[in-house]
């Protein structure tokens, strides 16, 4: 886990990797995915591969599973100004199973994932109804987390080793309602309403806050973090998807968030897909979010022990970030293969952050309080091959 | 205002029983292009999710159902 809070990153959300048909009951497409994926920006350079696979077992039922692997080399601004440079691997594998009766799908899900410094496991169920002549999809779904936070510290061998007298957990719930409608003969609305709850550990073991120095004007000294032992959130996100002529379309999506931390973020994204030709998908996008810190985030305390939780947290912060991207398709036929059809995808987006009340401090000289802000580009680049069978 | 709430739900399911599809399914062409699909590739989805939920405080109501209409 290093300083970058990986800590969301198992999730707690549905495990459903399929993709289930916006308002028929039937089963997921029977495909392979194999993908490599890079975030390099921050000073954080994460890559590695993803493999999906989706297949029938019996005409009612179908079984997923995916592996994943996240290998980061971390020089991010709080690694720079508080730790040392580091890498480390996390390792995510899931399986899910998919069974279908009437009109109604039924999902388990099962997933692991495992660091050097944490462990999670989450385990989800969900019910899929088509109703109103398939026009309509309703689901219902539950997830429930069980995390590990551990540390790691110096190993008198050299490296890292995780510290055996540190050990705490994080219970996680999820809860989420989605309607899918098909609208017109060309417009598809989904609407999506999430609760998540965490009880336990929330806190990064590594981080600290600043504060002001009372013996030295202008410097600053650091104590370790304090969250709060729970969280709740909500979010409620709309999307749709508008057929255009010439077989493109115009998708986008909304999403509002608040939690008890005080953070409430929206975002919303607009994509443009044009088919050329039968083999050629392009896709342009953008999308843009912004968020308000938590009520006890401070890039700065007044003094020691300010207040009865402290963070220094970015992902805490205000901040907001905007997103271009694009992706190239390309699909083949494969007649007489053992796969029916593939696909080459290529996919580039950059992001750009800035943030509102977090400050560089990499830069010294200066009084605390008065670095610049922070700020931070990064490209996402996934390549990725599929085939249907 | 529950009361409302449950009449409306009443409503709804009363309604649903008799409602006959406004978009027939031979009528589905277009939702069915692979353009309109609102998450075509879900291992690509899944890793977009994961790259915002690392860096956003943001969590929840992501994509990664949807797509297509099962009418092909």
């Amino acid at each position: 886990m290093g300083v970058i809070n990986l800590r969301g990153l198992a999730g707690v959300g549905v495990i459903s990797f399929v993709c289930l048909p916006l308002t028929a009951a039937i089963l997921p497409e029977q495909r392979a995915d194999v993908l490599y994926h890079l975030y390099d920006g921050g000073g954080i350079s994460v890559g590695g591969p993803s493999v999906l696979v989706s297949k029938h077992l019996t005409q009612n039922a179908s079984m997923s599973a995916n592996y994943y692997v996240d290998s980061i080399s971390s020089a991010s601004i709080d690694v720079v100004t508080s730790a040392s440079p580091y890498e480390e691997e996390r390792k995510e594998k899931s399986v899910g199973l998919e069974l279908l009766h009437d009109n109604v799908i039924m999902n388990f899900g099962y997933k692991v994932s495992n660091e050097n410094d944490f462990d999670a496991k989450t385990s989800s169920v969900s019910i899929t109804q088509s109703m109103l002549g398939d026009l309509t999809l309703v689901r219902l779904s539950y997830a429930l987390g069980s995390d590990i936070v551990g540390r790691t510290m110096s190993s008198p061998e050299g490296g890292r080793v995780r510290d055996p007298d540190f050990s705490e957990d994080v219970r996680r719930q999820s809860y989420g309602l989605g309607i899918s409608q098909i609208v017109t003969k060309k417009l598809l609305l989904d609407f999506v309403f999430d609760t998540i709850t965490d009880e336990g550990y929330l806190n990064n073991p590594y981080r600290t806050v600043r504060y002001l120095d009372p013996n030295n004007l202008g410097a600053y000294l650091r104590e370790s973090e304090r969250y709060p032992k729970t969280r709740t959130s909500r979010a409620a996100a709309i999307r749709f998807a508008y057929y255009l002529p010439h077989r493109a379309a115009l998708k986008g999506e909304y999403r509002i968030y608040n939690d008890s931390w005080g953070i409430e973020a929206s975002h919303y994204q607009l994509a443009y897909v044009h088919p050329q030709g039968s083999q050629w998908l392009f896709e342009g996008r953008i999308r843009s979010y912004s968020q308000t810190g938590a009520n006890f985030y401070s890039d700065l305390f007044s003094r020691e022990n300010a207040q009865n939780y402290l963070a220094r947290d970015k992902e805490l912060s205000t901040f907001s970030d905007f997103t271009l991207g694009a992706t190239a398709t390309y699909n083949f036929k494969t007649p007489g293969w053992f796969i029916e059809r593939g696909s080459v995808n290529f996919s580039y987006d950059r992001v750009s952050i800035q943030y509102d009340d977090f400050r560089d401090l990499r830069v010294t000289g200066v009084n605390a309080g008065s670095e610049p802000l922070y700020n931070l580009d990064a490209e996402v680049i996934q390549f990725y091959l599929s085939a249907w069978y | 205002m529950h009361k409302l709430t449950a009449l409306i739900v009443v409503l709804l399911c009363l309604s649903g029983c008799s409602i006959t599809p406004w978009v027939k399914p031979y009528e589905r062409a277009y939702l069915s292009e692979e353009s309109m699909k609102l998450s075509r590739d879900p291992v690509s989805s899944a890793y977009f999710n994961h790259v915002y939920q690392a860096r956003e405080s943001a969590r929840g109501a992501e994509g990664g159902e949807g797509g297509g209409c099962g009418c092909n």
